[in-house]
């Protein structure tokens, strides 16, 4: 029964590494400097940690009890098909409701093609 | 050693809402406002999925599904409202 054991350490330590990267990327949420940074840091991160967690708990689950978790499962697919979505429509309202980027901003690329695509219509 | 790891985790994230918690507050627009809760609700998610492993039960797994959701909806409400001031647009024929 030792290889279960080992299972069981490896699905806790998946859970632990999700806790470790979270708290980094609220490190990164609280010290970038605009929004845009902000949003690199809460969307990407914070997606990797808790698919880290919910699939250390699967794994958990599913040596101690021998069970697989559908539930579990949908919400592994479900935060990995929303949480981008709802990065990217947020970072897109910030831009279009005119949020100001960081002083160390060289270059504004989006700014041009919105404005001559204006002028074409 | 494993409810260790556990607790450890589930500090770690406690920890993390709470940083999160500080952009919510002290944030200078309302778009950084929305990335911080996003982030508060994933991180919600992941709270309950090491608290079910650390009771060994299997009933809070539909409030991962439920909380998901929620925090979606929320976020794709905000942002259509800030992006064009409605938030369920109505096409008229007319």
């Amino acid at each position: 029964m030792s290889g279960n054991v080992v299972i069981e350490y490896f699905g806790a330590g998946l859970i632990l590494a999700g806790g470790i990267i979270s708290v980094l990327s609220a490190i990164g949420v609280v010290q970038f400097p605009d929004v845009y940074t902000r949003a690199h840091a809460a969307t990407k991160s914070a997606t990797l940690a808790v698919l880290l967690t919910l699939v250390g708990a699967l794994v958990y689950i599913w040596v101690t009890e021998a069970y697989i978790s559908v539930r579990l499962i949908l919400g592994i697919i479900f935060v990995f098909i929303t949480a981008p979505v709802a990065g990217h429509l947020t970072i897109r309202a910030a831009y279009r409701s005119g949020v100001d980027l960081a002083k160390e901003t060289k270059e504004d690329e989006l700014r041009k093609v919105l404005l001559s695509k204006n002028e074409e219509s | 050693m494993i409810e260790f790891m556990l607790v450890t985790a589930i500090t770690l994230y406690c920890i993390s809402v709470l940083l999160a918690l500080y952009r919510v507050v002290r944030g200078p627009s309302i778009p950084d406002r929305i990335v911080a809760m996003d982030m508060i609700g994933v991180n919600v998610i992941s709270i309950i999925a090491a608290i079910s492993v650390l009771f060994r039960t299997m009933a809070f797994l539909e409030a991962i599904l439920i909380i998901g959701l929620f925090a979606f909806i929320s976020t794709i409400a905000l942002t259509r409202f800030l992006e064009r001031g409605v938030i369920i647009e109505r096409k008229r024929r007319d």
